[in-house]
């Protein structure tokens, strides 16, 4: 007879302070996470006439405005690329970052009904809903890699180094998606306050100008905002342009893993307090 | 080797439920909270005063010390009203939330049915429902695939499947989300009240499946306010009240236990002529009531379809007696949701004069209320005004008692009242 591994046993009791991260488990629940991902692509453009169209729509607006009034009216300048490219190259990163935070920030208020009524590990709804901004992100993608053959910008190898800088949106969107997720269900202020932190974000990030406007060693402060380097990395491997890893990404990479430990030992801290207070 | 799947001891919840602190708060508060603490620390170490500190109000406990062990592959019902803290049990043992005390011990994969349906998305389909549910249960892709075909066919919903379920009836709904529940096959089941909706037919499958599970070793925690389905699927009991347990041992024990104790503390216990719980002139006043079966019987229970008389004795306030005296009886259900009344306003039988003392009897022929448990209101008027209100007189506990002769019983999402109809055949 086939010889049964002993069943695990779980030990519910009081945790007091900083807790284990249980990482463990969330690999144990790897599939849940897949499938609410899943489900938040599948329900997103549900009944919407345009469908995914948003996805590009959001951030290809975004750059007409910007091209027209602060590349040529305000004339700011774009590090000798054509301002729509040099905005646009900027602002699908930084879609797919200020989504997934707002997205991540709801997620565990959207979903009351089941936390108070399923046990899996908590960490998985935010995360889904910033993974599932990935196709968004490919369809904007796309649609950019367009424009950079149209304007015939043709990036180098440095291209190879584009996944990085991905990783570091996500994992500054994760960050900031754990940190106010977990404030949101104790704190319903943070609804609110998400559309000023997102504006006010998109504007101290070099979207609509470029870094190269500060001197150092202003420019390397500068990267404490980690999307400084994910939108000025994201710049350099496809445009070539004069912001190749240095100092400022290197802060910002570190800004970036601050945020993302912080926010997941915050979220575990409060965790256990999720399905009664919500 | 050790046989026992979960182990309970002295677990404790407490719940915070003052304004502010179980609804979001707000960052304001939480801000001048912080700030003001040293200061309010300060404060009290002065005057010792810890009126600030720690206030014990607006907390509960919802469980207060609880112990037991469920032997595996034994099935174990959690008996007790609403708020005696069985699903703060159920969701502390299922890790959805912490003890505030003691701790619990669960060898085995803990599977937890709190709520049908959760983690449906209305805008997915039903075959996208299946997997997304079943993902959030804790099913693997591959056990879901597996037990796919089965949990299609347990819902009878064959050609809906890929419709989204927002388009689905409210029962084809039920259906699916229980499909998926029932098919979740842990070692450990936690099961929270979830057999009380949907049709009678599939409630009947339902169970049939509930207790096919249990028959297959599984050890299971079950709570429900269905004691018939508690008394056929469990083996153990155990009575819960005001977050205590009050009694612990065989099924049958503790549902009688509990029907003779908590049900009957819900209802002031002292004799009607001294309750205050009642609003009126007290012109005529009741002082006592009891229910008699058609042979003059005393009995405590209705069974339907029988002769019921309803006995109440009253005495007015003047020796002379009372004119104009109306009696009106309204029957709730638990819910609160009236049944019917009887008035003698309806029956054109007001009494024109009661003498000083006596008892007036209300007779129900074939008794038409399914199985279940009632409240019993009584209006007493005398010229047109309110006399004695008692609302609720007393509790009504109606079982079957073969309304029909035919050894059918109906259930109450069958119908809401016995009719009592005949059906016959007339050739042309």
């Amino acid at each position: 007879m086939e010889q049964m591994a002993p069943p695990p046993t779980i030990v519910v009791k009081p945790s007091r302070g900083w807790v284990a991260l249980g990482l463990k488990d969330i690999w144990e629940y790897r599939e849940l996470l897949y499938f609410l991902t899943w489900r938040d692509i599948k329900v997103r453009y549900k009944q919407t006439a345009l469908g995914a169209l948003w996805a590009i729509i959001q951030p290809f607006m975004t750059m007409v405005v910007f091209s027209i009034f602060f590349g040529k009216l305000a004339k700011i300048p774009s590090d000798g690329i054509p301002y729509p490219l040099f905005t646009f190259a900027a602002l699908v990163p930084w879609t797919f970052f200020s989504n997934g935070l707002s997205q991540s920030s709801n997620s565990l208020v959207g979903s009351a009904n089941l936390i108070t009524k399923v046990y899996f590990p908590r960490l998985i709804i935010p995360v889904s809903s910033v993974f599932s901004g990935f196709i968004d992100f490919s369809i904007a993608f796309i649609v950019f890699l367009g424009m950079v053959i149209y304007y015939g910008a043709f990036p180098t190898i440095a291209v190879l180094l584009l996944p990085l800088f991905l990783l570091l949106g996500l994992t500054t969107a994760l960050g900031v998606g754990l940190w106010l997720s977990a404030l949101n269900v104790r704190f319903r202020d943070i609804r609110y306050v998400i559309p000023f932190l997102t504006q006010f974000w998109l504007f101290a990030t070099p979207i609509a100008y470029p870094s190269s406007l500060l001197s150092e060693p202003w420019r390397t402060i500068y990267g404490i905002n980690p999307m400084v380097g994910v939108v000025e990395g994201f710049r350099w491997a496809i445009l070539r342009t004069d912001t190749a890893p240095g100092p400022m990404i290197f802060v910002s990479a570190l800004a970036s893993l601050a945020l993302l430990i912080s926010g997941v030992f915050y979220f575990k801290r409060v965790e256990k307090f999720f399905a009664d207070i919500i | 080797m050790n046989d026992i799947a979960i182990s309970v001891e002295n677990l404790s919840k407490q719940y915070n439920i003052s304004v502010g602190t179980d609804r979001g708060r707000t960052f304001r508060e939480a801000l001048v909270d912080k700030i003001l603490m040293p200061l309010r620390r300060l404060r009290n170490t002065f005057t010792h005063d810890t009126s600030g500190l720690d206030t014990e109000s607006g907390l509960i406990w919802a469980l207060k010390d609880i112990s037991f062990q469920v032997k595996k592959g034994e099935i174990l019902g959690v008996i007790g009203r609403n708020g005696a803290g069985k699903t703060t049990l159920l969701k502390i043992l299922s890790r959805i939330t912490e003890p505030t005390e003691g701790e619990a011990r669960i060898t085995g994969r803990v599977g937890s049915l709190l709520e049908v349906g959760a983690g449906f998305h209305s805008e997915l389909t039903g075959r996208e429902n299946i997997y997304l549910s079943g993902a959030i249960l804790g099913m693997k892709k591959a056990e879901i695939e597996k037990k796919f075909d089965d949990m299609v066919a347990f819902a009878e919903i064959g050609k809906f499947l890929n419709t989204p379920v927002k388009r689905y009836s409210s029962g084809m709904y039920m259906r699916l989300a229980f499909a998926v529940a029932v098919h979740l096959d842990p070692e450990i089941l936690l099961v929270d009240e979830v057999l009380a909706v949907g049709d009678s037919i599939f409630q009947t499958k339902c169970l049939a499946k509930m207790s096919s599970i249990t028959k297959q070793g599984r050890t299971v925690l079950f709570v429900s306010h269905n004691m018939g389905a508690m008394g056929s699927i469990c083996q153990r009991g155990l009575v819960l009240d005001q977050g205590s347990i009050i009694f612990q041992g065989p099924i049958q024990e503790s549902i009688q236990f509990y029907e003779r104790k908590v049900l009957q503390k819900r209802f002031v216990n002292k004799p009607i002529a001294e309750r205050k719980d009642r609003s009126g002139t007290g012109d005529v006043k009741l002082v006592d009531f009891h229910i008699e079966n058609e042979n003059g019987e005393k009995i405590e229970k209705i069974h339907n379809g029988n002769t019921v008389k309803l006995i109440f004795s009253y005495r007015t306030r003047r020796e002379q007696g009372a004119k104009n005296v109306d009696l009106n009886i309204v029957v709730d259900r638990e819910t609160g949701e009236s049944v019917f009344q009887l008035g003698t306003r309806f029956t054109g039988q007001r009494f024109k004069h009661l003498p000083h003392k006596g008892y007036i009897v209300c007779t129900i022929k074939r008794f038409p209320l399914v199985p279940g448990k009632y409240k019993l209101n009584l209006y007493l008027e005398s010229e047109m005004n309110p006399s004695d209100y008692i609302i609720p007189l007393t509790s009504l506990d109606v079982v079957d008692g073969d309304f029909y002769n035919s050894g059918y019983q109906v259930f109450e999402n069958e119908s809401k009242i016995l009719v009592d109809g005949k059906w016959s055949h007339v050739p042309s």
